[in-house]
């Protein structure tokens, strides 16, 4: 067999293989319907504000709920150690500049 | 037609075999370079699907929530606050919610205790989370042991556990009535966690938090746009790791393109020579270094692509977990909805193939119009 062969035939099956991919990702979207609705529905009726990702800290728990300055509140040259700090953005509110003094 | 075909189809037997007389080399690039497609792959899978899942599940967060401050810290809100936001015109519903943290000494975890309004619960009885169950291997029936504000053990028999279809917002909650609440963490019956409330007509949402920020300046509003805001800068490319992961991704290429741009090694210049010299035309050699690029770069991406997916939402992005689970004990086992489109992929193609593809050629469109017998003499 040609060596031109094996590659496109090489090429084709991936592609194949990406298009199923979208037909996965089809399929399990609508199948996540249900799934869905449930976390929407368990918001709704316990009244939650956070995905349940980072619980290493209050703060990192419910990232929509806390202080914008948490992580200097143990004492006021506290740094941010938690790993997930790492992950996160600071809030927009602290990144803006105000003119300069001098 | 048929002619042009089988041309390619010659250079690309000839670009092959020639890929092959350097397997080591080859393989090796073939690696990183699908290795690279990959992490940039399962980041941007990985984020798009979050944010979109979190859109999806937050939609329906309270409205608007009212948070006391008091030395710069959250502190309980006074539930007589309720009456006056009851007031102000355009507010259908408001509610004190009951919620906080509890630290469980046993395995180092922080559990999120919550009442509901409309809870079935008994006192002396609770709900917990999937995370909490597998951590504490506590199942329906056990018992689990509390310390309360005044240092007494509160012991909470668990009625229920939380589907584990719900893990992503419910893996560390413990649903609780309010008497055992109030048991384990004292204070006033006057006070809330903080409030939420319901606004008519969504148009108004702004105004009634101006209100509420005039009516008690110590209070903080936060609004259900900004929690969805929230998750949608949480995972921007901007932030912490993500900038470190595409960072090294960037630098990755950086090296491929300079090593490819800088020129050709002498045996590749030989090659070319040779192939001149035989009678290649110099658009045949351009042809071939295009093939070459575009045989190493499409099946890398093609694999990278692939093998993302499956990382992503076939292992829940396995190795991202070490990185997302930080210093938590209780992390939920989650699989990600696929939420991948087209846009994606071509954002990703185009990153990564075109310019690769376009590196190789010029350092061999250089090689290639020199003339043949210098460069076999060299």
């Amino acid at each position: 067999m040609r060596k031109s062969n094996i590659f496109l035939l090489g090429i084709l099956i991936q592609g194949f293989l990406l298009l199923l991919l979208f037909v996965h990702a089809t399929y399990t979207e609508k199948a996540a319907g249900p799934r869905l609705e449930e976390k929407r529905e368990m918001v709704k009726r316990l009244e939650l504000t956070d995905l349940c990702l980072f619980t290493e800290a209050s703060y990192t728990r419910h990232l929509s709920q806390a202080d914008l300055h948490t992580p200097f509140q143990s004492y006021p040259l506290s740094l941010e150690h938690f790993p997930s700090g790492s992950i996160l953005q600071p809030p927009a509110m602290l990144k803006r500049t105000n003119g300069k003094l001098d | 037609m048929e002619s042009w075909i089988e041309r390619q189809r010659n250079i690309l037997d000839f670009t092959l075999s020639s890929l092959l007389r350097r397997k080591g080399k080859n393989a090796a690039l073939l690696s990183v370079y699908t290795l690279v497609v990959f992490m940039l792959a399962s980041v941007v899978f990985f984020v798009h699907s979050i944010k979109k899942e979190a859109s999806i599940i937050l939609h329906d967060a309270p409205e608007m929530v009212v948070q006391r401050m008091v030395a710069g810290r959250h502190d309980p809100i006074p539930i007589r606050y309720m009456e006056k936001i009851k007031e102000i015109r355009g507010v259908s519903s408001v509610r004190g919610r009951l919620w906080g943290y509890y630290y469980d000494s046993v395995v180092g975890a922080n559990y999120t205790l919550v009442v509901t309004e409309n809870s079935q619960l008994a006192a002396g009885k609770i709900a917990i989370g999937v995370g909490i169950s597998r951590t504490r291997l506590a199942f329906k029936g056990d018992t689990l042991e509390f310390r309360a504000y005044d240092g007494s053990i509160i012991h909470l028999e668990i009625n229920n556990i939380i589907s584990s279809a719900s893990e992503l917002v419910s893996s560390d909650l413990v649903l609780i009535s309010e008497e055992d609440f109030r048991r384990l963490f004292g204070g006033s019956r006057e006070h809330a966690t903080d409030i939420t409330l319901k606004v008519k007509n969504s148009k108004e949402i702004p105004t009634v938090a101006l209100k509420i920020a005039e009516l008690f300046p110590d209070a903080r509003v936060i609004l259900r746009d900004e929690i969805l805001r929230t998750y949608d800068a949480v995972f921007n490319w901007r932030g912490g790791m993500m900038i470190v992961i595409l960072a090294g991704a960037l630098l990755a290429f950086i090296i491929f393109a300079w090593d490819k741009a800088s020129g050709l090694s002498l045996e590749e210049r030989r090659e070319i020579g040779i192939l001149k010299a035989i009678g290649w035309e110099t658009s045949d050699v351009i042809l071939m270094k295009f093939w070459e690029g575009l045989a190493v770069s499409l099946s890398s991406f093609l694999s990278g692509i692939l093998l993302a997916y499956v990382h992503v939402f076939f292992t829940s992005s396995a190795l991202f977990e070490p990185a997302l689970k930080g210093w938590g004990v209780l992390y939920p086992d989650f699989k990600l909805v696929p939420f991948i489109d087209f846009s994606q992929i071509a954002t990703l193609f185009f990153l990564t193939v075109v310019p690769y593809t376009v590196a190789t050629i010029i350092p061999s469109w250089r090689a290639a119009t020199i003339d043949p017998d210098s460069v076999m003499r060299a």
